[in-house]
């Protein structure tokens, strides 16, 4: 009885979640304001990352709302307030038969997913079971730690490598180098 | 597992691909391009998340991670293109931006 009342609670949220999500999604992709599309993002991580949590992936949800909605959206946001009016994207332009190309071609590739996800989808109705420590940061770090740890490394390099080329884009050209160009 | 099984989990990662992908191809604004993009990776890290769920085993949460860190990454380089671009004037439109073209 308790483990139904339970699942139905699950069930719920994660309804609630599902919806948010796709629904936040579409606003990004569909509103002309970016700031407001930015803000849609952040609904969609957020939601996102309760789905996590219902799928048991604690640490994931954690670094999902830290570092996503947190601090790369933030750089998003001074991005679109720095650019103010010049970052409006109507959707005018565009030939309407590349907007039919792109419509046929993003349907495309949408059932194409959904038809290899779900291609006889029966054999996954039973997932393992998985113990109370699943997810969580110590286990996650024992991975990255022993099995990953190529993965761990090269990402830090990634890491680097990208604040590199950040800072060298942000360079102000020197007004000499400017008149050449 | 409580609640919805795997399959729903992955249809909601295949519909966030889908509309990421139509932001991707439809929208000009970069910054648009650039948000639509980050719906794509998040639903494949969902889809990650659930079947290391469905496996029972971490090394699909540790990929989802590493996919986050890529994404951090691709915004760090593609904002401060976008700044750039911005600063030398240009319009802001993906399909004005050919002086690379050969």
């Amino acid at each position: 009885m308790i483990a139904s009342v339970g699942n139905v609670l699950v069930w719920m949220v994660w309804v609630g979640a599902a919806t948010a999500c796709l629904a936040s999604g579409i606003a990004v992709v569909t509103l002309t304001n970016p700031f407001f599309s930015a803000l849609g993002l952040i609904g969609n991580l957020s939601s996102l990352a309760v789905l996590y949590l219902l799928a048991s992936a604690e640490f994931v949800a954690a670094a999902q709302v830290l570092v996503y909605a947190g601090a790369v959206m933030v750089m998003f946001l001074f991005v679109i307030a720095y650019l103010g009016g010049r970052a409006d994207a109507p959707w005018a332009g565009g030939s309407k038969l590349f907007r039919i190309a792109a419509v046929v071609t993003g349907g495309a590739l949408l059932a194409e997913t959904l038809v290899a996800l779900l291609w006889k989808s029966s054999r996954l109705s039973h997932s393992a079971a998985v113990g109370p420590t699943f997810g969580s940061p110590a286990e996650i770090g024992r991975s990255f730690l022993t099995d990953h740890l190529l993965a761990f490394e090269v990402t830090s390099i990634v890491l680097l490598v990208a604040a590199i080329g950040g800072v060298v884009l942000g360079i102000q050209p020197s007004p000499e180098e400017e008149t050449t160009a | 597992m409580m609640g919805p099984s795997v399959p729903f989990y992955l249809a909601i990662s295949g519909c966030l691909f889908g509309i990421g992908a139509l932001g991707v191809l439809l929208r000009r604004s970069p910054l648009i391009v650039l948000l639509s993009l980050e719906i794509m990776l998040n639903g494949s890290n969902l889809a990650l998340v659930t079947f290391s769920r469905h496996f029972g085993t971490v090394d699909g949460q540790v990929f989802a991670i590493s996919v986050m860190a890529v994404a951090a990454a691709e915004v760090c380089v593609g904002l401060g293109l976008i700044v750039a671009i911005a600063r030398k004037k240009l319009t802001l439109d993906v399909d004005l931006f050919s002086e690379l073209r050969g």
